[in-house]
């Protein structure tokens, strides 16, 4: 019942926001709602609920393992989100509060999903409701990511659809009774068709991979963090993109059971290495520090997908690594974003002496930059770590000298960008004053919030947490 | 049983009519007629789920129906009207011209043809063109989606491609259960309609339907 409650009493605060008459004081509606399903999915995570094995819906290992920290990050957001509305009076806001509470309603059922048509249904549903979130600022380059956005992520949409179809044709075919929840998929194993399991992978790693945004379908990334509000970019990094991912992780358990789980990995493995050559590439070039939170997302997916192909033990670091990146990118999206509005630009060419114009902003934007490009000692350095070592226990010698080699680039890319808008002297068009406007305790709480958090998990990893993703490990990769 | 294989007979002319509306669809240079065989596509995929049935029950009816009236008449009726208001050239103005892409659509049909024997399906299906026809309808969207520069074309690009994903549904239709089914159609419309909106936008945002416009975001 609790877990229900997870998807629906969003979806109800959306109704609220949307007929709520005043502009002024709907926001508030997004922490009281999120504190609500903060709340809700705290004690999910300290007493889990009892999953019958046949269910659609259920809060089980993996939901547990991931969906707090998207909570967490939802909540965060939302107390931030207040304080940009008030800024933001010029635009209407009831769609803008309406939309972000439908998609965290629906990342909750998306992620508790244990059918297979269901799990689409749920996270295409939220790529669309994302899309009003997106042009929110209503300018042509916002129009323009936007329709990147949906046609790159529609097609996405549709190739994870056609993916779903082909396993369960394969189910159909190997003699299934058209019972498509995950685990009789995984029962029926080896009894699944092989060839249109081959298939249905290649699908619905290229759809949900889109969706996840890694390389090379990775091209609205950049475009649509460089221009939506940053509370939006942070949801849509740490939260829509980690819905993809296990929803991946729920799919390659199915293919391993059937038998073609070495291909499933080598594949998982390439596109995360290619994903993270990528991102360290275009962090080199970019000149826009939007732009690069999206390509320093790819780099972190990449991370994910590598995980993903190495085992339980993998999964393990991967998950770890979904809390810290999560965590770590809600304060740089909002402290980006403190900058980007003082400033009036993201671009490399126009932003210079943030750390004069915005002292308290750019003193967190450097922070979370040591901490997204595996700094010690904040969580992104540990949940790396870990996934080194198991890939270097696994015999990945090469795959762990891209890795690092990536790593490197990323951190050259990203710091270049980092400093060279917050050293200097500010440009004498920027204004005065605006930099206070812009650096209230609301707008600099949050992301100081989740650069503690980012410290808190690695320095003491939980035992509660470490228990869960091991548990999830033990869904996916069950020990005969 | 004859009954049975005259039915499969029927349906593999209706599969190959859709592929043949896939090739108009490529070889059209005015984005009505591209509607058009977008439209006639839709209805011919509202049939078919009546042949496939071995009896006639209300879930098949309602697919039927639905899609009937949503590929038919709705969506086309939609896109004409968004393409009025706007008030834009007709033509269609390709990246990838009109003979390459015929030729691309043609060989993409014959490669779906050659490649799906070697895919295993049930006997009910093994007489059927589902399989084909569901990969050289994917292979079309993929080429208008691509290759034409009109958002309006693009989205009819998408829209065959989501037909030939629902000709691969058809081999499902005896055992996706109705809420699924249903959640799905109501994922595709909500996306038709999101993606109408986002047309509307760019329209009003840059006077113009050319996608070669949007050009700001790049490094």
């Amino acid at each position: 019942m609790r877990e229900i409650l997870l998807i629906v009493l969003p979806l109800v605060g959306a109704l609220v926001a949307a007929a709520w008459p005043s502009d002024r004081t709907r926001p508030w509606l997004l922490p009281v709602v999120g504190g609500a399903h903060l709340g809700l999915a705290m004690w999910l995570l300290a007493s889990p609920p009892v999953v019958s094995p046949g269910d659609w819906m259920g809060f089980d290992p993996l939901a547990r393992a991931v969906l707090p920290v998207v909570s967490l990050l939802f909540f965060i957001c939302a107390l931030y989100a207040v304080a940009y509305l008030r800024i933001r009076r010029d635009r209407p806001n009831r769609v803008f509060v309406a939309m972000l509470l439908t998609v965290i309603g629906l990342l909750s059922a998306g992620h508790q999903a244990r059918h297979l048509g269901l799990l689409w249904v749920g996270t295409e549903a939220v790529t669309l409701a994302a899309v009003p979130l997106l042009h929110f600022n209503d300018t042509p380059r916002s129009i323009e990511a936007t329709w990147k956005y949906l046609l790159v992520g529609g097609t996405g949409i549709a190739l994870s659809l056609l993916g779903s179809l082909c396993l369960g044709y394969a189910s159909l075919h190997g003699g299934g009774g058209g019972d498509m929840t995950f685990v009789a998929l995984t029962a029926q194993g080896t009894g699944l068709s092989l060839p249109w399991v081959r298939i249905a992978w290649v699908l619905l790693l290229v759809g949900y991979g889109t969706k996840m945004g890694l390389a090379p379908m990775h091209t609205w990334k950049p475009e649509a963090y460089g221009e939506a509000p940053g509370i939006v970019g942070a949801i849509l990094a740490g939260g829509v993109t980690t819905v993809a991912f296990t929803a991946i992780l729920r799919v390659r358990s199915v293919v391993g059971a059937a038998g073609a789980g070495a291909i499933a990995d080598r594949t998982l493995l390439i596109i995360g290495l290619f994903s993270m050559l990528v991102a360290a590439v275009f962090l080199l070039a970019t000149r826009n520090f939007k732009r690069m939170l999206g390509y320093s997302s790819v780099e972190h997916m990449g991370i994910l997908s590598i995980g993903a192909s190495l085992g339980a033990a993998g999964v393990w670091a991967a998950l770890f690594h979904v809390w810290s990146n999560s965590l770590t990118k809600g304060a740089l999206f909002l402290s980006a974003a403190n900058i980007r509005r003082a400033t009036g630009s993201a671009s490399v060419d126009d932003v210079r002496g943030a750390a004069v114009l915005t002292p308290r902003s750019a003193a967190l934007f450097v922070a979370g930059m040591f901490a997204v490009t595996a700094a010690p000692p904040f969580g992104p350095f540990f949940s790396e770590l870990r996934l080194i070592r198991v890939a270097l226990a696994d015999g990945q010698g090469v795959a762990v000298a891209m890795i690092l080699g990536c790593l490197l680039l990323a951190f050259f890319g990203i710091s270049r960008v980092v400093f060279a808008i917050v050293d200097g002297r500010p440009r004498p068009s920027a204004k005065k004053g605006i930099g206070r406007l812009a650096e209230a305790p609301g707008t600099i709480l949050p992301p100081l919030v989740f650069l503690g958090l980012s410290l808190w998990l690695g320095l003491f990893t939980p035992t509660l947490l470490q228990e869960v993703w091991s548990a999830a490990g033990l869904q996916l990769f069950p020990v005969p | 049983m004859a009954g049975w294989v005259g039915d499969t007979v029927n349906l593999n002319v209706l599969i190959g009519l859709a592929m043949g509306l896939n090739l108009l669809a490529l070889g059209s240079s005015r984005i009505p007629s591209v509607i058009r065989a977008m439209s006639v596509q839709g209805v011919l995929l509202g049939i078919m789920p009546v042949l496939l049935a071995t009896e006639l029950d209300w879930h098949v009816a309602i697919v039927a129906l639905a899609t009937v009236t949503g590929k038919g008449l709705v969506i086309p009726a939609l896109l004409r009207r968004a393409m009025r208001a706007v008030s834009i050239e007709r033509e269609v103005e390709p990246i990838v011209g009109f003979e390459l892409s015929l030729l691309l659509g043609a060989g993409a049909t014959i490669g779906a043809v050659a490649t799906a024997r070697w895919l295993p399906v049930l006997p009910e299906h093994s007489g059927t063109l589902l399989v084909p026809g569901a990969m050289a309808t994917v292979a079309t969207g993929f080429i208008l989606l691509v290759g034409r520069v009109k958002a309006i074309t693009q989205v009819c690009g998408y829209l065959i491609l989501e037909n030939g994903i629902y000709l691969f549904g058809l081999l499902l239709i005896r055992s996706t259960p109705v809420l699924v089914e249903a959640g799905v159609l109501l994922d595709v419309t909500v996306g038709v309609f999101v993606i109408g909106i986002i047309v509307d936008r760019i329209q009003r945002t840059f006077d113009s339907l050319d996608t070669r416009k949007l050009t700001a975001l790049r490094e």
